[in-house]
């Protein structure tokens, strides 16, 4: 059976239930200072310290990537999530703006991903250049697929190739992550909600404790 | 100007309060419905629900899509400036201990008010007495009965929702005191069928948020009979909270006031009374006495001019925070080195968190499933409350833990996906939207609160060496689990898988030592100052009244002899109601 995300490394400090008290979701923090002091007060609010939500949020940090970085990752993104019917292309929703946002604060945890991304971005590029003598973003989809094809399962990636797979692995999680957090995705999704409701909370619909022989314990 | 911007305190007060938490918050709130001029000192920043909470900001209003960061463990929306680091308050942990406590600090008025999951359990009448029980610990020195009221009256003052189920140990309130409870969610009633098997009872929740609007005309005569001005106030005050809409996120706060938080429900009415003041930004370092042994006021530094400063009142009530009110004891060294009102030793002494544990699962059978918004009231609609109270013999370990459980289609957060890279492994393109459809929405995962035991080896005391950037010497940890803790988060695991397999998953149970989560990390920090009605085993008599300065009052959860299984906010704020009570009345009759 799959490994779960709250029982991957990763993921282990990362809170479960975000509906729990201030309990359940936890983070991925190192322990607190030992001995030595934390940092000095900054001089302002600091965003993630103290954000100003009744003013539109800055993004701290200055973003890393190059306009070359931003535009394959810009096309890749839109190869793992393209438009289709019923939800809108990677790009339309900004994922690549959020992946340069991602690598470029300055946490450890990004830090380690900024690694893996920007040289996979450059491995992934070179891998273009040898088969096509192009880059990327400049490949029509089907010449990017062949190249997904073999990078996108690290379980079965060839040896030439663990490289990419490991970078197209965290790559497709941050594509996941920065486009179903998107709220122009979440009908498709099937997320509902985060609109107010008047009179009692109306629980599950009868066809659904119907399906589920739920009618015992309603 | 009851938040005084100035910086200019009056010269003299009835009573100081230090901090505007839950215990703070009540104690400000019954003192000043009842004409005692109150000067309320809170560390952090002044903070404005109504104004300040991010209701409905979707994550991409967010940097970093709202994502959990080393500066905000629990999202960006969270709202708590704090966490377990404080820019320049450090603290640290003595070596030899077992695990790094991890402390949670909240700096900003309502204090993790504002945050809490709402969670609001009545301690049972077994765990008033777990020494008579078990032998373990120590026996408060009230009983159920002698606090019941209190929780009634709390509960009619903040509005809870929930039912009585007459489970032992959890006990009911007093009929038609409770809201109506939720309907529960599919996850949630998935639980409750896999909880039949196992006799695990899948019940309704009982957590601070308003299901409907509060009886705003009768209450307040209920709660305060002889207080015309106290029931005009509370009555205005009660009537502009609005019932819950069942959207947005509990730990983000609530502008509609529909859930309890110390700046919505407690400080308002406080400040309506005229006879509150406030001053924020000001870190409270000692208590100061005079030459006989009476406390005459607090010394802070007033942190927007980094000035010392001096206030004054005739009684001193500390709410800082379990740890935070010790350290201000034992930082206050005038006149004796062992800090002040520990003739006992015992503070610092018996610090307890929550024993946690959690797992989770992908369940198959909420695949799929129609469009629902399961978004509720903001958190739990069902727990499970401890069902072997009077197994504890053969299950090896003496007390109890309840579980709190979700999942189902909440607001989408980057953590939902991670479950695709075992999943669906080597899918891009449109597939894997279908992926993400299937998937998300389809976990369920549960969270054990289990009671530890105070032990020798659980403390804090004063850093030797280090201070924090008010000069102020902070606090040093040391921790060790008993057995007690381990077996009973093995039994968490070993429970909560059993549950996930009835519902149709597949989950990874963990051994109890490594499944057991940090201490402090749960933030139920208390014990580190207990009342006992013994002077010389503990800190407080019943009335959070310190055995040793008869001024001062300790009114969070440093009083706490043990730690139930229940979150204790709800038992801070009745025994702040209560003690502020005493307090009144011992002013009346002169003892004070």
């Amino acid at each position: 059976m799959a490994e779960l995300s709250f029982l991957s490394r990763r993921e282990a400090l990362k809170g479960l239930l975000s509906g729990a008290a201030g309990a359940a979701a936890v983070p991925a923090i190192a322990a607190p200072n030992e001995t030595e002091q934390a940092p000095a007060l900054r001089a302002a609010r600091f965003v993630f310290h103290d954000p100003d939500f009744t003013q539109p949020v800055k993004f701290p940090w200055e973003k890393l990537f190059s306009a070359e970085e931003l535009a394959t990752t810009k096309a890749l993104a839109d190869l793992i999530l393209p438009k289709d019917d019923s939800s809108p292309a990677a790009s339309e929703v900004g994922v690549h703006d959020f992946i340069n946002e991602w690598v470029s604060a300055d946490y450890p945890e990004h830090h380690e991903d900024r690694e893996i991304i920007r040289g996979g971005l450059g491995w992934l590029n070179t891998e273009s250049f040898k088969r096509f003598t192009q880059r990327f973003e400049e490949l029509g989809v089907e010449r990017q697929s062949q190249i997904a094809d073999d990078i996108c399962d690290p379980a079965k990636a060839r040896e030439e190739f663990k490289v990419g797979a490991a970078f197209f692995k965290r790559f497709r999680q941050l594509c996941l992550g920065g486009y179903y957090t998107h709220s122009a995705t979440w009908k498709s999704l099937g997320y509902i909600g985060n609109i107010s409701v008047g009179g009692p909370y109306p629980g599950v619909p009868k066809e659904v404790i119907e399906k589920l022989g739920l009618q015992d314990v309603v | 100007m009851p938040i005084l911007t100035e910086r200019k305190t009056q010269p003299q007060y009835d009573v100081i309060v230090v901090g505007s938490g839950a215990g703070g918050g009540m104690a400000a709130l019954i003192l000043a419905l009842n004409g005692v001029k109150v000067l309320m000192i809170e560390a952090g920043r002044n903070y404005e629900p109504q104004k300040e909470t991010p209701m409905f900001n979707t994550p991409e209003m967010a940097p970093l899509r709202g994502a959990p960061t080393p500066d905000r463990p629990f999202g960006f929306y969270d709202s708590n400036i704090g966490g377990w680091q404080v820019p320049g308050e450090p603290y640290t942990n003595k070596a030899g201990t077992q695990g790094n406590f991890w402390w949670w600090r909240a700096r900003m008025l309502g204090g993790r008010t504002n945050h809490w999951g709402r969670i609001a359990l009545r301690f049972g009448e077994f765990d008033f007495k777990p020494k008579s029980r078990d032998g373990l610990g120590v026996d408060w020195p009230v009983s159920y009965t002698d606090i019941a009221p209190w929780y009634d009256r709390v509960e009619q003052l903040i509005g809870v929702y929930g039912d009585n189920d007459g489970i032992a140990n959890a006990p009911n309130s007093s009929p038609g005191v409770l809201m109506p409870p939720p309907k529960p969610r599919v996850g949630e009633l998935l639980a409750k069928k896999a909880g039949e098997k196992f006799g695990v009872p899948v019940v309704a929740a009982h957590r601070a948020v308003l299901s409907q609007p509060l009886d705003w005309k009768n209450l307040p005569k209920t709660l305060f009979p002889n207080n015309p001005k106290a029931q005009e106030i509370l009555g205005k005050d009660m009537m502009s909270r609005a019932a819950c809409f069942w959207a947005t996120h509990c730990v983000r706060g609530c502008s509609i006031r529909a859930n309890f938080q110390s700046t919505t429900v407690l400080i308002p009415p406080a400040l309506a009374t005229g006879n509150l003041d406030i001053i924020t930004d000001a870190m409270v370092r000692e208590v100061i006495v005079d030459g006989s042994g009476k406390a005459t006021g607090v010394h802070y530094i007033d942190k927007t001019t980094h000035r010392d400063a001096v206030a004054k009142a005739r009684v001193v009530i500390l709410a800082a925070s379990a740890c935070e009110t010790s350290r201000i004891l034992l930082n206050s060294k005038s006149r004796d080195a062992a800090g002040l009102a520990n003739s006992s030793g015992q503070v610092g002494k018996n610090l307890m968190d929550s024993v946690g544990t959690r797992l989770g699962a992908h369940i198959p059978a909420m695949e799929d499933l129609p469009l629902m918004n399961e978004d509720g009231a903001g958190g739990l609609h069902v727990y499970s409350p401890w069902w072997l109270v009077n197994d504890h013999a053969k299950l090896g370990f003496a007390r109890g833990y309840h579980i709190e459980m979700g999942g189902g289609r909440q607001m989408p957060e980057m953590k939902h996906f991670s479950i695709l890279d075992s999943t669906s492994p080597g899918v891009y393109g449109r597939k894997l939207k279908d992926e993400a459809r299937r998937y998300y929405g389809a976990q369920f995962g549960f969270a054990g609160r289990g009671e530890m035991i105070p032990n020798k080896d659980c403390y804090c005391e004063l850093d030797p060496a280090v201070v924090d950037q008010w000069g102020i010497p902070v606090l040093r940890f040391h921790w060790k689990w008993s057995d007690h803790e381990i077996k009973q988060a093995e039994h968490m695991q070993q429970t909560f898988a059993a549950m996930l397999e009835a519902m149709g998953g597949k989950p990874k149970p963990q051994s109890g030592a490594d499944a057991i989560q940090r201490p402090g990390e749960i933030i139920h920090e208390v014990g580190t100052a207990r009342m006992g009605d013994k002077a010389a085993e503990s800190v407080t008599n019943q009335y959070c009244q310190a055995w040793d300065v008869k001024n001062l009052f300790l009114m969070d959860g440093a009083v706490l002899p043990s730690n139930p299984d229940k979150n204790p906010t709800l038992t801070i704020l009745a025994l702040a109601w209560r003690s502020s009570e005493w307090l009144m009345e011992e002013m009346k009759r002169g003892n004070i």
